[in-house]
């Protein structure tokens, strides 16, 4: 039961992951994208579409980063070069992904696709406990165990991180030696948005092998609350997208276990897990926000 | 672009809650007689009628409820070659219904088939302002029944209780996984009456009902599908309005599928054993006869008709068999079949919940209505309701 939960976590926490990544890098550089949702659904069904036409997975994957990219481009023009608020801009988006996905979405819903399907790492997959739950994946999720660690360092420990936050951070620093603060902006909002396109085509290429409208159902959401309480750290990303897979999850396996709880309470466990890490952690989280962002939430109060 | 639409949407509800009390505070414009007995000759209501119209919610493609309904009026025009059929897709539960439904009888139509749930409340309208015009809606219930209305729908619990019989009959592991959207009186009885099939063959069997608490959310399915598999279930259904996801997942498990709203076997071509799916024609055909005949008011279905298989007018029927489903099995459920067809009922006493009340002694039937009302599950089932 232990593990089954934690197997589920592993796998329904990689999508909130990658959204998350991206939306950490986006915000290290001092843009806020509440459109991740929308970023999320584009690339559920561009990589839905692509892997339809193909027959290939992971031109699948490449194909829900360009949907996920193209709808950050948009953000970025328009919080970057036209200066918009932030969250209007996020939110508008959302819902415009979400009409155009279920119009264009809709010959999709009845066919079939040549899906990603579990690949047991050889050896580790036997290992009792620890094989089910982290060996035996699809192959999406073992390319999020590499991926928070290399985004941590390429933020924390390369050139090119460093100018993602310093536009985050100070962008008069980076105009000082010569860069341009809106395409460090422009570079770090896409890439963001490619990355919550990768977990939007996770959901519909490799866990839920549908495309329907509406499928991401509120992840992106938990993803942007998720960077906040992970303190723009991937690490913790990674390990608050597996918190939030595990009360996903929970949810199965309690029902599944005829463990007597009302299946509305547990699927508000992970909203509420939310609330309480933001209550615990309070202002704190706030202190560990990039400057830049601060900025955007005093913008927003006054306009 | 999709805010100003929720605000268009928020003005017309507006405007057609204003326009509905309106209506309800002004003194009806003519009241239909309601009830019994049968206007003289050529007033009765859809008589000679040359032209029928039918509204639907949905796309007539959608693998369900609404390519149902596009089902039953293909049905209607190959029974009746001279009649007209109007038919309109895509119709929100709104004033939408009532404007397509007032242009359809303004183009002559004199029977209206409304079938969604949400168009009731502007089929009673149209019906009130024409009572000339027979309106049945798909699904509701009218009290008091105008003499130009009346609701129809299906047992739907019943070639669930047959497939039930099927799953009963597969399983190897004794246990079968439900996974529901929401717990509905006619979800809930559909669970009760597959798992009472399945114990009508398999005694020992668990039913694992498990909520998604969405009609569709596929990435909750596939974790309730894992979930489930993973706990030993070896047979599955569902009661969803998309179903490919939790479908894929159970034929890749190697698992069997019994279906729900359509038939599905081409996603489980191995494992597919049997389900239920819409079958209007049969009852549009005799609607629309009755009232040609022009006996409508007064008739069944100048009430609230439910058809079940005794009547032999259930809509709900049994899908095609797998490869699997072995002739002794086929042999089972044609008997059952032949037990609902004479006035049998799933849910014969005696019925124990799943906390070990008696809800149906024994010898006792529940009416439809006990039924259509049902707010437990019964000893079998694995799950909570609530």
């Amino acid at each position: 039961m232990i593990i089954d939960i934690l197997a589920g976590a592993v796998r329904g926490g990689t999508s909130i992951m990658y959204a998350g990544l991206g939306e950490t890098i986006s915000e290290r550089g001092g843009v806020i994208n509440l459109g991740t949702e929308g970023a999320m659904l584009l690339g559920a069904l561009g990589g839905y579409a692509v892997t339809a036409e193909t027959g290939n997975p992971w031109l699948g994957v490449l194909g829900g980063a360009l949907a996920g990219a193209l709808l950050s481009l948009v953000h970025a023009v328009l919080v970057v070069s036209r200066r918009a608020n932030q969250f209007a801009s996020g939110l508008t988006l959302y819902f415009l992904a979400l009409g155009v996905t279920a119009l264009f979405g809709v010959s999709y819903v009845s066919q079939q696709i040549n899906a990603f399907t579990p690949v047991p790492v050889p050896g580790l997959s036997e290992i009792p406990g620890i094989g089910p739950i982290l060996f035996d994946h699809d192959p999406l999720v073992y390319i999020a165990y590499v991926a928070a660690p290399v985004i941590w360092w390429v933020l924390f420990r390369t050139r090119v991180g460093l100018l993602v936050r310093t536009a985050g951070e100070r962008t008069e620093a980076l105009e000082v030696h010569g860069y341009s603060v809106q395409a460090v902006r422009y570079c770090a909002t896409v890439a963001g948005g490619a990355l919550a396109g990768i977990g939007g085509a996770h959901i519909s290429i490799a866990y839920a092998n549908s495309w329907f409208e509406n499928m991401i159902a509120g992840r992106g959401f938990i993803a942007v609350a998720l960077v906040i309480f992970a303190m723009w750290n991937p690490i913790r990303i990674m390990a608050g997208a597996y918190l939030f897979g595990a009360a996903l999850s929970l949810a199965s396996v309690l029902q599944t276990s005829g463990i007597a709880v009302n299946q509305f309470a547990l699927n508000a466990v992970p909203f509420v897990l939310t609330l309480v890490v933001l209550a615990v952690l309070g202002r704190r989280t706030m202190l560990a926000a990039p400057d830049e962002l601060l900025k955007v939430f005093d913008n927003s109060r006054t306009t | 672009m999709r805010l100003t639409r929720t605000a268009r949407v928020c003005l017309v509800a507006a405007v057609v809650i204003t326009a509905c009390s309106l209506a309800a505070c002004s003194p009806a414009v003519s009241s239909p007689e309601t009830g019994g007995s049968a206007p003289a000759g050529d007033s009765a209501p859809g008589a000679d009628a040359t032209t029928v119209g039918v509204i639907a919610v949905g796309p007539k493609d959608d693998f369900g409820y609404n390519q149902a309904v596009y089902q039953g009026v293909e049905a209607l025009r190959e029974q009746f070659p001279d009649l007209d059929v109007l038919e309109a897709y895509n119709i929100p539960e709104d004033d939408t219904a009532a404007t397509t439904m007032e242009s359809m009888v303004a183009q002559g139509a004199t029977i209206i088939f409304a079938t969604s749930y949400g168009h009731l409340d502007a089929a009673k309208q149209v019906a009130e302002a024409h009572p000339e015009v027979v309106v049945v809606h798909q699904g509701g219930l009218l009290d008091p029944v105008p003499a130009n209305m009346g609701t129809y729908f299906g047992s739907v619990f019943e070639p669930v209780y047959l497939a039930g019989i099927a799953a009963g009959a597969a399983t190897q592991t004794g246990k079968l996984g439900y996974v529901y959207a929401i717990p509905i009186p006619q979800t809930l009885a559909n669970i009760n009456a597959f798992t009472l099939g399945a114990q009508s063959v398999r005694p020992d069997v668990d039913v694992t009902a498990v909520s998604t608490t969405s009609w569709c959310d596929p990435a909750t399915q596939a974790d309730r599908v894992a979930s489930l598999l993973s706990s030993g279930v070896d047979v599955m259904t569902q009661h969803q309005d998309c179903t490919k996801t939790i479908i894929e997942a159970t034929e890749a498990a190697g698992a069997y599928t019994v279906g729900y709203h359509a038939d599905a076997s081409s996603l489980a071509p191995e494992g597919w054993l049997t389900g239920s799916e819409w079958d209007w024609g049969p009852l549009y055909t005799d609607i629309v006869q009755t009232a040609i005949d022009g006996d409508f008011t007064g008739s069944e279905y100048n009430a609230n008709y439910r058809a079940n298989m005794a009547s032999g007018k259930n809509p709900f029927v049994a899908s095609a068999f797998g490869p699997s489903v072995t002739d002794e099995t086929k042999a089972l459920i044609a008997a059952a079949a032949a037990d609902l067809e004479a006035g049998g009922s799933p849910f014969a006493g005696p019925i124990t919940a799943q906390d070990g009340t008696v809800t149906v002694p024994e010898g006792e039937t529940p009416p439809i209505e006990t039924i259509e009302q049902m707010d437990y599950f019964v000893q079998g089932v694995t799950g909570t309701v609530s």
